[in-house]
């Protein structure tokens, strides 16, 4: 057990190593305007050349790493190029907004999900497994641009039309202005996050349940003569979470870094808008940071779902 | 005599296994241990043991499908044992294998026709219309309609399927044979049938073979030496009538009075000696003998050393044992002998 | 006709046996693909989007307007918005007063060709690294297993936009960036695959034939992965064209006049609340399509019934 940790830990971070190397050395093989930008349309190559000095990037590009590296490795992740913030600070304020956007949006897909896959697997091709699946693909098959646009359309714009301001346009309320501005201005990201996922967990759970409705202890708990609910929700969906949960921490360890359009619609300023306007501004340290963030996300979630699996599962052991 | 077409000589193989984590450390298993033996050409070398014993590692060291921990396999009278890749080609040409499975040894994504002509298409041997005339004769060779050409394998039965195996180990014209239990995993009533098939074709195309089996009766069948292998071990070796004669190991006698006789009212009709207990883990094997834990026989020094493998008592140079107290003629495994009854 | 007889097969005199050709595996997998009407439908569907593609020069012939033509007079309302499906223009105007019609037509080549395009090349590299990593094991296993670590742990959609919007947008860029970060989850289903292939007996069989690592690995063992690939490859091409789409969304598609989709939708966001047609039609373009490619993959899983692992898609 604590071999296994120590074991996944370093191979975690071998894995963060790799991905900041990687993301150093892509932006900086292309040729940065940073100082340019900066330095606005008039400047003078001395002007530039002092830009470059100060933010460090007239140094050879392995020193540069190096700084990032010791100073990453004492919780420093530098500044941004344009307003000298802490990226800290930056993520600091974005992680927030990311995490409430995640959280909510995962457990709705999770419940609406499992919900429909346990339906659709106790009502095997009946009309309403079939209604279930196909709602579910359709969902899956849309882009989330086009799901948030329409949620825009729909539950902003005609309802506000006629009459009824339930949801704003977008934005982001903190959750100390009050439950209720913070859920307002979420719940359409977060509906449109879900929509888009649970068709993955209505199929995993209808095919997990299937599979475990099939056994041969599910048989003896209804020869007992228990009733179906129970059968079904306490015997049952209990060895068929384990895929489930499987999945779900995989995706919720992507979503850190995965929910960049669905922020982008709806203005809300968390990791990946951040990520984006970085991006176009090529301000690296920002970059660098986010995405090392969003990464540490994926490798925690990844061996927190292997130590679920042998909680939930006692054949498996950890090697 | 003429000089032996396959020598494997002091064979060893061992198997690492690795261990969980909270062990520690890995464990090292002989599956192989220090074997040597001869097969002679037109011969029929049967190697008989119970399940685990190392019959079919020997078997895959000898046709160089593993790598040897040690010890020298020679094929007409060339080294083979260090040769990798392209120089090992030659002789897979002239050696070839029949396994045990007849579901798992034939890929279920190609068509028999492919399967069979296979070695013909490594070798370069027959290409397009040739190789597919080549390839329906031995289909026809081996019992089997050479219409099925483009077949699946999935459409034929366990014994079928063992013919398509048997026609593919036939292409290429080998010298040996390895038929690993060619038909354990048969119905008995196939057994037969695939066994008078191999016999039929070791006299048409001069073939040898290694015959490995835990069947004795199918032994007794088709050998003309037996090798019995005991964890690891050649415990005895000799001619068929040799052995279920005046078989001098324990552990053979025991295993050969398990086999019903071919005359059932024969007044030698031995009673079966059931040994105590199951076959000991080639991980931690004893001490001495192998075999001293399960022995009726054992004595204080079988815990010593492992005895060497030579002919014993009278026996000529054909009848090799490896016990430190031997059975002679006549003697039953109960320590009575019938010679004294008498 | 001569009627033969099973036991009595005399080559020389009798004409060359009549083939007896078995059903394979993929052949029966085929019919019972072709039995599954949702999935027969959704071909029929992505066969004609493939038709569209092809002959998009034909709807800007027929009507009349190339794709990047502005009729600022007749594609424009007086105030300058653009015009609803009318008889000129029968999927109305973009904000420009081009016709969406033909403009669809010509984005079904880049969302059609960059699904195919990126999913074969996330298919070949995914495939060959796997059938490497699980068959010769050791080291190459052992760099390959930690790069799949890494592939997948990496933020895609963030390093994606990154990586375009560094080297520009464009064609070449987007396939390659979307083969670089989706081969990974191919490679690790075939390389458990193949670990467990390679224990069977059949591959020990062509070992002793002589035949050569690579041909064990090409000739043997790939066709027997190919089930799960397969599988995994029509429900990715609908993933790839959502990611193309997505990019573009975010202003990294093609450059400015070019049309495509998820383009189109971008440029429509502003103008949702006057002009439905201009950002409904091209989502329903993109939508039709994935959902067509979603319910085939399903389709082609049921008939050939392997587990297959997750995809990773944008939100």
């Amino acid at each position: 057990m604590l071999r296994f940790l120590v074991v996944r830990t370093l191979t975690g971070l071998f894995v963060l190593w790799v991905i900041s190397v990687a993301v150093f050395v892509l932006f900086f093989v292309a040729p940065s305007n940073v100082a340019h930008t900066l330095a606005g349309r008039q400047a003078t190559p001395e002007t530039i050349a002092l830009i470059n000095h100060r933010l460090g990037l007239d140094r050879p590009l392995w020193r540069q790493y190096l700084d990032f590296l010791t100073n990453a490795l004492h919780g420093d992740l530098g500044y941004d190029y344009y307003h000298q913030q802490p990226v800290t600070t930056i993520i600091g304020q974005a992680f927030p907004i990311t995490f409430s956007l995640a959280i909510g949006a995962a457990i709705i897909w999770l419940v609406l999900g499992v919900y429909n896959g346990v339906v659709s697997a106790t009502h095997p091709r009946s009309l309403r497994d079939r209604s279930l699946t196909v709602t579910s693909l359709v969902f899956y098959s849309m882009p989330s641009f086009v799901l948030g646009l329409g949620a825009l359309y729909f539950l902003y714009y005609k309802l506000t039309l006629s009459g009824h301001t339930w949801f704003p346009a977008g934005g982001y309320a903190p959750l100390s202005e009050g439950i209720g501005p913070w859920t307002r201005h979420l719940i359409l990201p977060w509906l449109t996050i879900a929509l888009v996922s649970a068709a993955t967990y209505t199929r995993l759970s209808r095919a997990s349940m299937l599979d475990v409705l099939g056994e041969d202890y599910i048989r003896t708990a209804e020869a007992k003569g228990l009733g179906q609910r129970r059968v079904t929700y306490r015997h049952a969906l209990r060895s068929a979470l384990t895929p489930v949960v499987t999945q779900f921490g995989i995706d919720l360890g992507q979503l850190v870094g995965g929910v960049v359009i669905t922020e982008q619609i709806f203005s809300l300023p968390g990791l990946g808008k951040t990520a984006v306007n970085a991006i176009t501004q090529q301000d690296l340290p920002v970059i660098i940071g986010i995405v090392l963030v969003a990464s540490t996300a994926v490798v925690l979630a990844n061996i927190l779902v292997d130590l679920c699996y042998a909680f939930l599962d006692p054949r498996v052991r950890l090697t | 005599m003429s000089d032996p077409l396959l020598v494997a000589d002091h064979v060893t193989k061992t198997f690492t296994a690795r261990r969980r984590a909270s062990r520690g450390g890995s464990q090292v298993v002989r599956a192989v241990d220090d074997v040597s033996l001869a097969i002679e050409p037109g011969e029929t070398l049967g190697l008989v043991g119970e399940t685990g014993c190392g019959k079919s590692t020997l078997a895959r060291c000898v046709a160089r499908l593993y790598p040897l921990t040690g010890g020298t396999v020679r094929f007409d009278g060339h080294d083979i044992s260090t040769l990798s890749g392209r120089r090992l080609r030659p002789f897979r040409r002239e050696m070839q294998v029949i396994f045990q499975d007849p579901y798992g040894s034939l890929n279920p994504r190609r068509r028999v026709g492919s399967i069979i002509g296979d070695g013909l298409a490594i070798h370069h041997v027959a290409d397009g219309s040739a190789r597919r005339e080549q390839v329906q004769h031995l289909m026809e060779v081996v019992g089997l309609n050479p219409e099925h050409y483009n077949r699946f394998p999935a459409d034929f039965s366990g014994g079928q399927r063992q013919r398509i195996g048997i026609a593919r180990a036939l292409a290429l014209r080998p010298k040996l044979i390895i038929c690993d239990e060619p038909v354990s995993a048969l119905d008995v009533s196939i057994q037969a049938q695939v066994i008078n098939l191999l016999l039929d074709l070791q006299s048409d195309f001069r073939l040898t073979y290694l015959f490995i089996t835990h069947d004795l009766s199918v032994v007794r069948h088709v050998s003309s030496r037996i090798a019995v292998m005991y964890l690891g071990r050649i415990v005895e070796t000799g001619t068929v009538d040799e052995l279920f004669a005046n078989s001098r190991h324990p552990y053979t006698r025991a295993l050969l009075s398990a086999v019903p006789p071919a005359d059932p009212d024969a007044a030698d009709s031995r009673e079966p000696v059931v040994l105590p207990g199951d076959l000991p883990s080639s991980v931690n094997p004893p001490s001495g003998c192998p075999f001293h834990p399960r022995c009726p026989r054992r004595q204080a020094d079988c815990e010593l050393a492992m005895p060497p493998l030579d002919p014993v008592y009278d026996d000529g140079p054909d009848h090799l044992t490896a016990c430190l107290h031997p059975l002679r003629a006549g003697e039953d495994l109960s320590g009575a002998t019938s010679d004294g009854a008498a | 006709m001569t009627i033969r007889v099973r036991e009595a097969p005399d080559r020389r005199v009798e004409p060359p046996a009549p083939d007896v050709v078995g059903r394979g595996p993929w052949e029966l997998a085929w019919r019972r693909l072709r039995a599954d009407k949702v999935a027969m439908g959704s071909l029929v569907v992505i066969v004609l989007m493939v038709l569209v593609a092809v002959f998009a020069p034909v709807f800007a012939h027929v009507t009349g307007h190339p794709p990047n033509m502005q009729y600022h007079r007749e594609g424009l309302t007086p105030d300058g918005l653009p015009r609803p499906p009318n008889s000129t223009f029968v999927l109305g105007t973009d904000d420009l007063g081009r016709d969406i019609l033909v403009r669809i037509a010509y984005g079904a080549r880049i969302s059609l060709g960059v699904g195919v395009l990126a999913t074969m090349l996330t298919v070949v590299v995914g495939v060959v690294l796997g059938l490497l990593a699980g068959f010769l094991r050791g080291v190459v296993d052992l760099v390959i297993a930690r790069l799949i670590d890494v592939v997948l742990s990496i933020p895609f959609l963030l390093v994606a936009i990154a990586l375009v919007s560094v080297s520009g947008p464009g064609l070449t860029i987007t396939i390659l960036v979307i083969g670089m970060f989706s081969w990974a989850s191919m490679a690790r289903i075939v390389r458990g695959q193949v670990l467990f292939l390679r224990e069977r007996e059949f591959v020990e069989a062509a070992r002793s034939l002589g035949a050569s690592d690579l041909r064990i690995m090409f000739v043997d063992v790939l066709p027997n992965v190919l089930a799960p690939v397969i599988v995994y490859t029509t429900l990715l091409i609908p993933v790839v064209i959502i990611v193309q789409a997505t990019l573009s969304f975010l202003g990294l598609g093609l450059p400015a006049p070019a049309a495509d989709w998820g383009g189109m939708i971008s440029e429509a966001q502003n103008y949702y609340t006057v002009a439905w047609w201009f950002v409904l039609f091209p989502s329903l373009a993109l939508l039709i399509t994935t959902i067509a490619f979603n319910l085939l993959g399903d389709g082609v899983r049921d008939a050939v019934d392997p587990r297959i692992g997750r995809l990773v898609r944008p939100r």
